[in-house]
């Protein structure tokens, strides 16, 4: 198994802590992972994005321009990588806010409304953690324990409380593929 | 034992490396893409192992510390970034000049100039051909991966004090803020290495002359005799210290030559090759000096030709052709300031060089 994976959105959305849960998960099943962000000034505000690698083989390059998924958490990161999908492969994304949907029909599209559902979570911070549930329901690459060990290790301490709220969100996500894709 | 494995950037586990190898100090000035080294030492080192970490007004002053402390026999390191080595390259001739042991890393981003903060490999010549004055080298060790990050740490103090020599670790950006499953090797004790007394300045006893640390020597046949006593050294390295790696060389028909992270780039794309019939491999020196010149030409009669990838416009490259010698063609692929390759685009290089080109 190796899943090459890009998530990609605004600074702040939290598209970097979804690559390290996916890949600390990995650490756990001692998987190989890899962990490349886009740094630099963009990480200021703008896109950002990360490629998150988990495979049962060492992994060679980790840096990437074909994925099996990609997720984009806003409309710029549809349009730069919808193309980057490997053919047969999977696009998530942010659909409550995206103007213009992915069109490809080449590749697998789940819409997932993660931000209206965060809200009614009452934190619109969860929203990443909704888009990272759906995607493990369509790829269960990860055991949903580890996943929860992944995420104890990411978050800080602080807001070990924060927890079942996340896992909340990890389940609705997981909810919502089976609404939108039934 | 049960393995320790975690999830860690490169940054920072060549910062807990240095902590787990025993250093006794780090002497640096931060500049990205690698201030996490700084961050991460200060918050882990003194209360571990009460390692110094000072953070030096200037990179010029860093480098010096490290001339200081390197004299007094300690385990001593440094990183910084391509504009901040640079500034450096006064001290590490002095210290090569001066034969004392150190760690030197960089964490090299795009230049020239300031440059960008993205991933680069443009300072090559800068590491292996001297960058400062006078005949010297630098053992230069180029990690791939953050593990290799991790186990060059403490190959290279062990190289330095061995050879009484500076070794510097180059690396790039993207290694440096990537993050990848290490395994840690355990905690080592601070302690004193053997034989330093030998040279180091440590307080003279009775029973020997004093230790002079210097790299002036007014003198020209006292200059010569250390310039050839050095040369001397680096020639015994040449022949002790190479190190490379091969990516499925057996039977391949070209090869491609890198260092570094685009090494594991040119492994995709050998991949990629060999799944539309092309027989491709990648040869990666994990020593930049030593540079395995045999290793490389002894391929030269299975191989029909070379591709070259680095990022930047042709360095290494010089040093493959020298390989080599005219024996096979050697082509050259290079992305600049900070651009990295992608797989598919070294595909195509081979393609466009080497494939229904007759041989």
């Amino acid at each position: 198994m190796t899943e090459e994976i890009i998530i990609s959105g605004f600074g702040g959305q939290g598209v970097l802590s979804m690559g390290q849960i996916l890949c600390y998960s990995g650490v756990v099943e001692e998987k190989d992972v890899s962990w490349m962000p886009s740094y630099g000034p963009e990480m200021r505000g703008g896109t950002a994005n990360c490629i998150a690698i988990i495979s049962d083989q060492k992994i060679s390059s980790p840096i990437l321009t074909k994925f099996d998924t990609v997720i984009a958490l806003n409309q710029p990161s549809i349009d730069k990588f919808e193309s980057a999908v490997k053919p047969g492969g999977l696009l998530i994304y942010e659909s409550s806010t995206a103007l213009n949907p992915p069109t490809r029909t080449d590749i697998e599209i789940v819409p997932i409304e993660a931000a209206n559902e965060a809200t009614k979570l009452e934190n619109p911070k969860v929203m990443n953690m909704i888009i990272l549930g759906a995607f493990l329901k369509k790829k269960p690459i990860l055991k949903f324990d580890n996943v929860l060990a992944g995420l104890g290790k990411v978050l800080p301490e602080r807001y070990h409380h924060l927890i079942p709220l996340n896992e909340k969100a990890l389940r609705r996500g997981m909810e919502l593929v089976e609404e939108v894709t039934a | 034992m049960k393995k320790e494995l975690k999830l860690m950037k490169g940054n920072e586990a060549m910062a807990e490396a240095a902590i787990r190898a025993g250093a006794d100090a780090y002497f640096g000035y931060p500049i990205t893409p690698q201030s996490e080294v700084l961050e991460y030492l200060t918050n882990f080192a003194y209360q571990k192992t009460g390692m110094v970490i000072l953070q030096a007004e200037s990179e010029i002053a860093a480098i010096n510390m490290i001339y200081g402390a390197a004299g007094a026999g300690k385990k001593v390191m440094t990183s910084s970034s391509s504009p901040g080595i640079s500034l450096m390259q006064e001290g590490i001739s002095y210290i090569a000049c001066a034969e004392l042991p150190c760690l030197l890393v960089n964490v090299v981003r795009g230049g020239p100039g300031l440059g960008t903060i993205q991933p680069s490999q443009g300072d090559y010549y800068q590491s292996v051909k001297g960058g400062g004055h006078g005949d010297y080298k630098m053992i230069v060790l180029a990690p791939s991966t953050v593990q290799e990050m991790v186990d060059y740490v403490k190959l290279g103090f062990d190289l330095a004090f061995k050879w009484r020599n500076p070794v510097m670790m180059l690396t790039d950006g993207a290694l440096g803020q990537m993050m990848e499953k290490v395994e840690l090797f355990e905690q080592l004790p601070r302690e004193t290495v053997n034989g330093i007394e030998k040279w180091a300045t440590i307080g003279k006893t009775k029973d020997r002359e004093r230790n002079v640390i210097t790299s002036l020597h007014i003198q020209p046949d006292k200059m010569e005799e250390i310039n050839l006593h050095l040369q001397a050294k680096y020639k015994k390295i040449e022949e002790e210290e190479i190190r490379f790696e091969e990516f499925a060389m057996e039977d391949a028909e070209y090869m491609i030559t890198a260092f570094g992270l685009v090494a594991r780039i040119c492994q995709k794309a050998a991949m990629l090759a060999r799944e539309k019939g092309f027989k491709v491999g990648v040869f990666r020196p994990q020593t930049l000096f030593p540079f395995p010149y045999k290793q490389i030409d002894s391929y030269t009669k299975q191989i029909k030709g070379i591709l070259d990838v680095e990022m930047n416009a042709g360095q290494m490259v010089e040093d493959i052709r020298l390989a080599v010698n005219g024996k096979v063609p050697v082509e050259f692929h290079g992305r600049m300031g900070g651009v990295v390759p992608s797989p598919e685009e070294i595909l195509e290089k081979i393609e466009e060089k080497f494939v229904g080109v007759p041989a």
